[in-house]
């Protein structure tokens, strides 16, 4: 696109046209620029942020009988009502602990899964012919917008004691019983990697589709062998979008629902499964919120670090 | 391009058959005569018939259509607004936060999202007696939500990758901002804009854990039927069902596939 | 002619960092312009500021007698043709070109009118409805040009206009931009990297450098009289001697150097003394080169041996190494034709100039 001079480049990134524009435009021109902030704005602090504030002022109330099950957080005559009564059960009752951590393992080990299947698959399109690539991309695409559910669903049918994978291995004579597949952490594991591949495998393509093989050619070039030059020229580049990927596999997976039910059975203890059931089952509003900040804190961290990550990779890439 | 190691073949080999594997079983399934999906009792399309006149199953579907359809195009709205504002309007009061608020959508998971909206919805019922019955309204609110995050990304990085000369010679030939949104940005950022909204359909029509959260009586969408059908084990009619679904997906996704070969080879010179 | 643009005392800060220093400059009606400067030294970020992209940080622009500074580029009378074009994808050719006077509200005959006559002057004509994605380069720019000048501004500002061309074609198009600036006496204002372009393009250059104005003149002036090193280096090449002002005369001064080993001579009122340390410069084509000493040398006689030679066709090249170990470069015409070369390595030469042939750096 030419040469761009670093004046020119300072200016774009500074400022901006619309910024310009704010300053030696007319009324009718600012306005419209407002309006287009003000309204996803607006949208986003009412029914994203909003919310939270919410789940915390719930989490410190109590359950009530009645509609709806919290009490209020005021007394009649407006001192405040709140307690860390919820917060103090989560703590002190063990099951809630193995939960979370339970939640933790599993999301991480669906992630490494990812990671190590996804990665490789990536770069083999990444580095295919531009034909090819697009119809693998597609096809990595296509079950992606086929139903989730039924995509969870379509494992049950492959995973339980009748189905597939069990006759098959026993028509083999592999085996003489059925192995239990379903309702284990194992069957929860491949649904997860199962659901989530997609995801990490997009955002890996896109920083390896950017990268010039030519790197890679020429440390070959000066005698580095096929193992060598990934670990010198390839990873370094890709880390922030791998980086990326990981915590996009990470973050959801920590709270899954479907999953764990279908696949792992009405015992497996997940933390997503304590947040609905608390909620459902036992219209337990205010215990299940406390759950959810207590998750929401485990994720900060990880939210932050994907966010960097993300901002490392736009910058690579520009 | 280099031949692929033997490594990496293997390795996607073995991930594509990974992916597809289970859907080619759930079709091969679908035309089991036998209700006992595991045991196979003959050819057979009488699941498929089934499905055509189950009520349950239509009504669901033309609700989670109608949910879909209206928060895609809400949420393309929404989203358009928002990517063109973090692209294109520089260093603005509160982008950070709104940057912040924008990509987080997308990685909360479902029951967080979902429990804090209907927590919402409560509340606001409680203050301003809206909304009383939750259902279309909510779901659709909810939907629009998580979908803007992906519709916004999506447009701002087509424009971040748009020349941003060409809005500016608009400008120098006498264009008004606002004109030259409609003359030149739009008209160029229309394919994510698209895609986007796609996505923004799959992503609604495929929703169970937030539209349980905030749907009520009355209002089921057609993932929660399947959930609660699913739960009590495998089914013959949801095979069915899964491969129309499957391949109607398919089928979009082949023509898309053909369109974009055309549109690739009688392109620029 | 009439003065027509008016920087005065525009500077642009970005931050802490300064793109534009304070610059002030005069730009007649109907004048070819040319700011010329390499990378980041300013120049683009002063044509935004013309164009309306930018708001100066100091300073003001008045074109026409009216001050423009605030306005924003689309109620200026300036239009710009962009180093990438900018042509709009989705618009075929002559939609493309009346852009401009349809957001005018200009009446649907008057454009269809307008926008041929335009294509024609252009040599668009049959391709009238093609998009951009079936034109080469040379045609986009024409395009470009086309739409910038539809409007009749007062002002075009081009960005590099000729940087995308191959060589043939950016003669031809060098040409064709001045016939077409001097048929509608439009005043241009043109940025480029190019001496060779600004020097045939322009009727006066600007030369930048770290957001200032190292000197401005006509193309003779810049390349015969330049006003210190950077603008002697920048255009084309420069052998320079540094040297001890020996005699101060009406027209010419002496200059003892010790890389030459001799006296040399430089013309021109100089504001200089004796026993001042100054830079004198030399420009290739201006030396004289033979294998015997000239007879009647009135300027400066240096006696070397040629270190490097380059045979470029038209002209030859020699690097002439100097006692000292001082290299003077010298050009020469190749005004005979032979098989054999006129000179070979490591030949013993004389290079000579008239004292008029060199110039003295001020700074």
């Amino acid at each position: 696109m030419g040469r761009q001079s670093l004046d020119l480049v300072e200016a774009r990134q500074c400022c901006g046209i619309a910024r310009l524009v704010a300053k030696v435009g007319n009324k009718n021109d600012e306005l419209w620029r407002r309006f287009a902030v003000a309204v996803p704005y607006l949208w986003l602090l009412v029914f994203f942020l909003a919310p939270f504030a919410i789940i915390l002022k719930i989490s410190l109330a109590d359950p009530i009988l009645a509609q709806p099950p919290y009490s209020p957080s005021f007394d009649s005559d407006g001192s405040p009502a709140m307690s860390l009564g919820n917060y103090g059960f989560l703590f002190s009752d063990d099951l809630y602990a193995i939960t979370y951590l339970r939640s933790v393992a599993m999301a991480a080990v669906t992630t490494v899964l990812c990671l190590l299947v996804g990665f490789p698959i990536a770069y083999g399109i990444a580095r295919s012919s531009t034909e090819t690539r697009n119809l693998l991309l597609l096809l990595i695409v296509l079950p992606f917008w086929i139903s989730f559910l039924l995509r969870v669903y379509a494992w049950m049918g492959l995973m339980n004691n009748y189905g597939v994978i069990n006759t098959v291995l026993m028509w083999t004579g592999l085996i003489k019983e059925p192995l239990q597949i379903m309702y284990t952490d194992f069957a929860t594991a491949v649904g997860l990697v199962y659901s989530y591949l997609p995801f990490m495998i997009l955002p890996l393509y896109a920083t390896l589709e950017r990268m010039n093989m030519d790197l890679v050619e020429a440390a070959q070039d000066l005698g580095a062998s096929r193992t060598r030059a990934f670990w010198d020229i390839t990873w370094p580049l890709a880390k922030a979008g791998t980086i990326a990927g990981c915590l996009l596999v990470f973050i959801p997976a920590m709270g899954e629902y479907v999953i764990p039910y279908l696949l792992g059975g009405p015992d497996s203890l997940f933390i997503g499964r304590v947040l609905f059931d608390e909620f459902f089952l036992n219209r337990d509003w205010p215990l299940a919120s406390a759950v959810a900040i207590v998750l929401l804190m485990l994720l900060v961290v990880p939210i932050v670090l994907l966010q960097r990550a993300q901002a490392r990779d736009e910058e690579q890439a520009a | 391009m280099k031949s692929h190691s033997r490594f990496i073949l293997s390795v996607l080999a073995f991930g594509y058959a990974f992916l597809y594997i289970p859907l080619v079983s759930v079709v091969v399934y679908s035309f089991n005569d036998s209700s006992l999906a595991a045991v196979w009792g003959g050819f057979s399309t009488r699941w498929y018939g089934e499905l055509l006149r189950n009520e349950q199953v239509l009504d669901a579907l033309f609700l989670s259509i109608k949910i879909a359809v209206t928060s895609a195009t809400l949420a393309t709205i929404l989203g358009t607004m928002s990517g063109m504002a973090l692209a294109r309007f520089g260093r603005f009061k509160g982008r950070t936060l709104f940057s912040g608020m924008i990509s987080s959508p997308m990685v909360m998971p479902e029951v967080i999202t979902g429990l804090s909206l209907l927590l919402l919805f409560v509340t606001l019922q409680q203050l301003t007696g809206w909304p009383g019955q939750r259902g279309f309204s909510t779901i659709t609110i909810a939907h629009t939500t998580f979908s803007m995050a992906y519709v916004a990304v999506i447009v701002q990085s087509r424009l971040v990758a748009m020349n941003e000369s060409l809005e500016e010679a608009a400008m120098d030939l006498g264009g008004r901002p606002l004109r030259v949104v409609f003359d030149i940005t739009l008209p160029l950022i229309a394919p994510a804009m698209i895609a986007g909204w796609l996505l923004s359909f799959t992503l609604s029509l495929d929703d169970l854990v937030i539209a349980s959260f905030v749907s009520g009586p009355g209002s089921t969408t057609l993932p929660m039927l399947i959930f609660s059908k699913v739960k009590l084990g495998v089914s013959p009619d949801i095979n069915a069902l899964a491969s129309v679904i499957i391949a109607m997906v398919t089928l979009g996704v082949a023509v898309a596939w053909l369109i974009m070969r055309r549109n690739a080879k009688s392109g620029p010179l | 002619m009439k003065n027509f643009i008016h920087i005065k005392g525009v500077s642009k800060h970005f931050g802490d960092f300064v793109a534009v220093d304070q610059v002030d400059l005069t730009i007649a009606q109907g004048e070819l312009f040319s700011i010329l400067g390499g990378s980041g030294c300013g120049k683009t970020t002063l044509l935004r500021m013309l164009a309306g992209f930018e708001l100066p940080t100091f300073g003001s622009i008045e074109i026409d007698g009216s001050d423009v500074t605030h306005q924003p580029p689309y109620d200026r009378p300036v239009n710009m043709m962009f180093q990438s074009y900018a042509i709009f994808p989705h618009m075929s050719v002559s939609k493309n070109v009346s852009y401009g006077l349809r957001k005018d509200g200009v009446a649907k005959k008057e454009v269809g009118r307008r926008v041929d006559e335009m294509l024609e002057l252009v040599q668009l004509a049959e391709l009238k409805d093609r998009k951009p994605d079936q034109l080469s380069g040379g045609q986009r720019q024409r395009v470009a040009l086309a739409r910038s000048l539809i409007k009749r501004p007062k002002v075009l500002l081009l960005d590099e206009p000729l940087a995308a061309l191959d060589k043939k074609l950016r003669e031809r198009t060098q040409f064709e931009l001045m016939n077409i600036q001097d048929e509608l006496g439009i005043t241009f204002v043109v940025v480029t990297h190019d001496q060779e372009e600004a020097m045939t393009l322009s009727d006066r250059i600007a030369v930048m450098n770290g957001g200032r104005f190292e000197q401005i003149g006509t193309p003779k002036e810049i390349y015969e009289f330049p006003h210190n090193r950077f603008v002697a280096d920048f255009i084309g090449t420069i052998n320079t001697f540094e040297g001890v002002v020996t005699v101060v005369q009406e027209d010419e001064i002496s200059v003892y150097s010790d890389e030459a080993g001799e006296v040399l001579a430089a013309s021109g009122k100089q504001l200089v003394e004796v026993g001042q340390q100054i830079e004198i410069a030399v420009r290739p084509e201006k030396i004289f080169i033979g294998k015997e000493k000239p007879a009647d040398s009135d300027g400066v006689c240096l006696e070397g041996t040629v270190d490097d030679l380059g045979y470029l066709g038209n002209r030859s090249l020699y690097r002439i190494k100097l006692a000292s170990g001082k290299i003077v470069q010298v050009s020469s015409q190749n005004r005979r034709r032979s098989i054999t070369r006129f000179l070979e390595w490591d030949d013993k030469v004389w290079i000579s100039w008239k004292p008029d042939s060199a110039v003295v750096l001020l700074d």
